[in-house]
């Protein structure tokens, strides 16, 4: 079963509104033991990175989580928040990610007033590496509200970009993990097609 | 830069949608859950939905109405209309509303406005600003609750985002509400200069040129429709739609 992680934070609801959209069953939940049969996995999240990170260890479920996605290498799709976890920091706070990306997440500074922080709203996105989820061509728009950023180390875990005063990280992409900074869950059939292609997986 | 927003801007009196002029007679449109479903399939940029008797009827938010409606909305979803505290806000964001509009409270009780924009985010909260010409023709501030309103519309905005923080204005021409004639090009101009906060305008939108003109000419950042989206015409019966976004909206994927 597909499994949104229910760490208390984010708006999971419209995740499996979506998914049941087009038609597929998911699963909200919280228990090490369903995370643990989960054939793959959707980490939303809203909010503050130190707070979605006590929140998800609160709950024991880092080692679960390391255990699925880096053992048994299902699939995973950090949604906003939850993409940023999937770094191994954030400026925003001083908790640890979940660190299976090199990545960091950092804050949008501008000096001029014109772009507003967060970014807010639809932008188009450019894929930069053949992937499963978009194809490389393909300009989509999508439904981004932030205020951080993901940095990889690695340019080759970039998958896309996007660009609001400069080029950042859209989606990520390495191996068995995925993240998007926008929320596909809000981005009409331009992220239904994304999520299928992931349940497709 | 984020693209520009067409917004359907429905109006919902507790049970079902109407359409008003002024806010004043309004017309029964229908169900909101068959027009929201015809707004995805349209792809509409954002869905905003307003209670617009619900202070005036001291009626609570019908929240398991308003998560039906937010369960079907696949684009981002902003609802207005009743909501005086912290914990409403809350129990809004929960079932999947993105952005909270509030208009009566910030004269009734601005700290819970400041309250919710620190604990959800500027992005979550939006108000409303409603103007009016008065008898000399100068737009002021109005209040549909029967508040007194200290500020001009420019001081209001810049309270608005310098007391209270809030991520983005949606600015309401009263007078020119439901009449197609378009909107108030050379006010929208005025305090989208000074505002540093998004703004969605409404009131008039008739026509896409009146679209194209307040994103592109004004610095509106939304344009709300209401009439146009509800009716097939001017004067015409109840239809449900959208302009093509295409003849609006600058794609602008160049610069990506």
């Amino acid at each position: 079963m597909l499994t949104i992680v229910d760490y208390g934070l984010g708006n999971l609801l419209s995740v499996k509104n979506m998914l049941k959209k087009i038609g597929i069953n998911s699963k909200i939940s919280n228990s090490i033991n369903e995370i643990n049969q989960a054939e793959k996995l959707i980490l939303p999240g809203v909010g503050a990175f130190d707070n979605g990170m006590q929140r998800i260890r609160e709950r024991g479920l880092e080692s679960v989580l390391t255990k699925r996605v880096m053992n048994d290498k299902i699939p995973i799709f950090g949604i906003c928040l939850g993409m940023q976890l999937l770094g191994k920091r954030s400026e925003e706070g001083n908790e640890a990610g979940l660190g299976w990306i090199d990545a960091e997440t950092v804050k949008f500074q501008f000096t001029n007033k014109v772009l507003k922080v967060p970014h807010m709203g639809w932008d188009y996105i450019k894929v930069k590496t053949v992937n499963p989820l978009i194809s490389i061509n393909q300009k989509q728009r999508y439904y981004f509200v932030h205020s951080y950023h993901v940095k990889c180390n690695n340019t080759e875990d970039v998958m896309a970009t996007c660009h609001y005063g400069i080029e950042f990280t859209s989606m990520i992409h390495r191996e068995n993990i995925f993240g998007a900074q926008f929320h596909p869950e809000k981005s009409l059939s331009f992220g239904m097609e994304l999520l299928q292609n992931f349940v497709k997986l | 830069m984020a693209l520009k927003r067409i917004i359907p801007c429905l109006l919902y009196d507790g049970k079902g949608l109407v359409k008003t002029t002024k806010f004043k007679n309004p017309n029964y449109i229908g169900d909101p859950m068959n027009a929201i479903k015809i707004f995805n399939e349209k792809e509409v940029d954002e869905l905003i939905l307003l209670d617009i008797y619900a202070t005036k009827e001291k009626r609570r938010i019908n929240l398991s109405k308003i998560a039906d409606f937010a369960g079907e909305c696949f684009m981002p979803f902003a609802y207005g209309g009743g909501v005086k505290t912290t914990e409403e806000f809350y129990e809004l964001y929960k079932i999947g509303v993105e952005k909270v509009i509030v208009n009566s409270l910030v004269f009734e009780n601005p700290a819970v406005i400041k309250e919710a924009v620190n604990k959800y985010g500027s992005q979550a909260v939006v108000v409303c600003l409603d103007y009016k010409k008065n008898l000399f023709g100068k737009k002021q501030v109005f209040s549909f609750s029967g508040h007194s309103v200290k500020y001009t519309p420019l001081d209001f905005v810049k309270y608005l985002e310098q007391d209270l923080g809030v991520g983005e204005l949606f600015l309401q021409n009263v007078d020119a509400e439901g009449s197609w004639e378009g909107f108030d090009y050379e006010f929208i101009k005025q305090i989208t200069e000074v505002a540093s906060l998004p703004v969605i305008v409404s009131g008039g939108a008739g026509h896409i040129e009146h679209l194209k003109k307040a994103l592109y000419e004004c610095g509106a950042n939304g344009a709300a429709i209401g009439s146009m989206a509800v009716y097939s015409k001017k004067g015409m019966g109840v239809l449900i739609n959208f302009p093509k976004r295409s003849e609006v909206i600058i794609e602008n994927t160049d610069n990506q």
